[in-house]
């Protein structure tokens, strides 16, 4: 028994001494996480003893985790606000944006209803609570079910600042909080629409919006109205060589392309 | 006379190898590791008293700058939660009661099922099934909450709106029957204990005055178990309202007060999901986060008002059966 302690404390102090070596602390969003999950996964297949933790908080925490130097790599599926920026400058952190890939956040429908397109008006109306029936839109006599993600996804700020355009969202409307759950919520409500990243499409109908299809094409040239770009944050521009600059510039690899398009996402790069 | 008596009592302590009362003279070892161990029990019981103190605390001052620079009156009488909105407004009425109001429907559901089972199983089944049937229902406790959350998302959701035709699955009534099934296992246990502990004696007392089983157990203990059972039903209400993974997945999240009061098919939001939902993006130091923390504020208001009314039931109970 005491024998067995012991080979545990030394292997606990083994794995100590080896963390110590070099570590990596990835912080922030739910949405950019698998790409820096990915990555992470990618990077210590290839540099066994490098320790690298990517934790999905949310892209308000890892911008805060930056600020307060908790963490390396402030992983946001949006820019910065003033007052975090402000924040940081005044804790004497300098946060770089590098643009590591895109995402398209699709609107969908149950595959039973018989819309096809919206404008982004029309879904704005639909979730300012103007438009509340199908037939308002050309469908059958339905009332619409309307799902949001919950407000403190990236994914609700980017629908929210490009298609609500600040208009309020109405209190009836339902908040899920993940993307497959907005998903399996669309796939069982016939009257229902949300919207979810790109990779979350099956067993939902995609609508397209003001006459176009969300696709890597679209999303990348950024004519899709809801497109966004993907964020990692340092703290002023890592330097060369070391691992933070391999991290946040392996986008630009071949490798950190085939990663991100398994990941659902939208390459910057086209190999 | 008195040398007798001194020796009467010395006699058996000499048996034992160590004095009761340890005096720093006759055994320095002994007597330091006692005030060790003291000293050590004391700082284990009283870090979670502090800890409970800190959360308080902490609790408080974050929602203290949001408090100030906010109308209280707004935050707690508007409809509206618009956190994000340019012009954000906190109003937590409909959140505030939201979790009322799928604490109370889970206890239309809970009570009398839990209440019916607690009788059953304290006086009508067998004393050996008994004992395999309540740990059953206390698993029911041990069940991740968010397996009860996917449950109601993918299974419950698509069930209602097929066969009630409700437009939408996560609604009130789904979040409510799925708190019910949560609180139903504190409910059922500690009302069992409190009828178990009424005693042979008033039940046979009521059987020799000519009553019925029904009778006995309507008119006579369910009465002097009256204490126990309304701790009980507060116990389940904490269980219910402290709920956050379930309601986030069942209730819908919608921050608006059903219409008509009773409709239950409209989905709901509660206090504990928006901390959680709305927590991870609320940048720091925003006047967003100091609201989140003064909602935590009003919940722990809300649950610690029902401790104190569930202990003070559950003292009642002990002194009203004897048992301390």
């Amino acid at each position: 028994m005491r024998r067995v302690i012991v080979g545990m404390m030394m292997a606990v102090l083994a794995m100590g001494t080896a963390g110590y070596a070099e570590t990596l602390q990835i912080d922030g969003s739910t949405t950019v996480g698998p790409i820096a999950d990915a990555f992470a996964e990618y990077f210590k297949s290839v540099q066994p003893d490098l320790s690298i933790t990517v934790k999905k908080t949310g892209s308000g925490d890892g911008a805060a985790a930056l600020i307060d130097g908790r963490c390396d790599i402030a992983t946001m599926s949006r820019f910065m606000k003033p007052e975090e920026f402000q924040k940081a400058v005044a804790n004497n952190v300098l946060p770089v944006a590098h643009v590591v890939a895109m995402d398209g956040v699709c609107v969908a429908v149950h595959p039973s209803n018989p819309v096809k397109a919206l404008t982004s008006a029309q879904i704005r109306d639909i979730y300012a609570g103007k438009i509340t029936n199908w037939n308002q839109v050309g469908g059958s006599n339905t009332s619409i079910v309307v799902i949001s993600r919950d407000t403190s996804s990236g994914t609700y700020e980017t629908f929210e600042s490009l298609v609500m355009k600040k208009t309020p969202m109405a209190a009836g409307v339902e908040y899920v909080n993940a993307n497959p759950q907005a998903q399996a919520r669309v796939r069982t409500t016939p009257g229902a629409i949300g919207y979810v990243g790109l990779g979350f499409q099956e067993g939902v109908k995609v609508l397209a919006i003001d006459g176009i299809m969300p696709t890597r094409q679209t999303i990348a040239k950024g004519s899709y109205p809801v497109s966004r770009p993907l964020f990692l944050f340092t703290n002023g521009y890592p330097k060369l060589g070391s691992v933070v600059h391999k991290f946040v510039s392996f986008y630009l690899t071949e490798k950190g392309q085939e990663l991100v398009e398994a990941k659902g996402y939208v390459p910057l790069t086209n190999y | 006379m008195n040398s007798a008596e001194v020796n009467l009592t010395l006699e058996p302590a000499a048996d034992t190898p160590r004095p009761l009362a340890l005096m720093p003279g006759e055994d320095l070892r002994g007597y330091l590791l006692a005030h060790l161990g003291r000293a050590v029990l004391f700082l284990m019981t009283f870090s979670s008293v502090v800890a409970v103190l800190l959360i308080l605390l902490f609790v408080i001052v974050r929602s203290l700058g949001f408090l100030s620079g906010y109308s209280l009156v707004e935050f707690l009488a508007s409809r509206d939660w618009r956190p994000t909105a340019e012009s954000p407004v906190f109003g937590s009425l409909a959140i505030i009661v939201g979790s009322l109001y799928v604490s109370f429907a889970a206890l239309v559901f809970a009570v009398p099922l839990g209440l019916l089972a607690a009788v059953f199983l304290s006086d009508i089944l067998s004393w050996r099934a008994r004992n395999i049937v309540k740990p059953v229902v206390e698993i029911l406790a041990a069940i991740p909450s968010v397996a009860y959350g996917f449950f109601a998302v993918l299974v419950l959701a698509p069930w209602m709106q097929k066969e009630f035709g409700f437009s939408t699955g996560t609604n009130a009534l789904n979040a409510s029957l799925i708190l019910a099934i949560m609180a139903l296992p504190t409910i059922i246990s500690v009302a069992e204990d409190s009828i178990s502990a009424i005693g042979r004696e008033l039940r046979e007392a009521s059987y020799s005055c000519g009553a019925t089983r029904m009778e006995t157990m309507i008119q006579v203990v369910i009465p002097a178990a009256h204490s126990g059972i309304i701790a009980a039903v507060v116990l389940g209400m904490m269980r219910a309202i402290g709920e956050t993974m379930v309601v986030w997945m069942a209730s819908g999240n919608a921050t608006q007060i059903p219409r008509p009061w009773w409709d239950v098919s409209q989905s709901i939001r509660t206090m504990t999901a928006t901390i959680a939902g709305e927590m991870g993006e609320a940048p720091e130091g925003s006047q967003h986060r100091g609201a989140l923390f003064a909602i935590g504020v009003l919940l722990l208001i809300l649950t610690f008002g029902l401790n104190i009314v569930s202990e003070y039931f559950l003292t009642r109970a002990k002194k009203a059966t004897g048992k301390t």
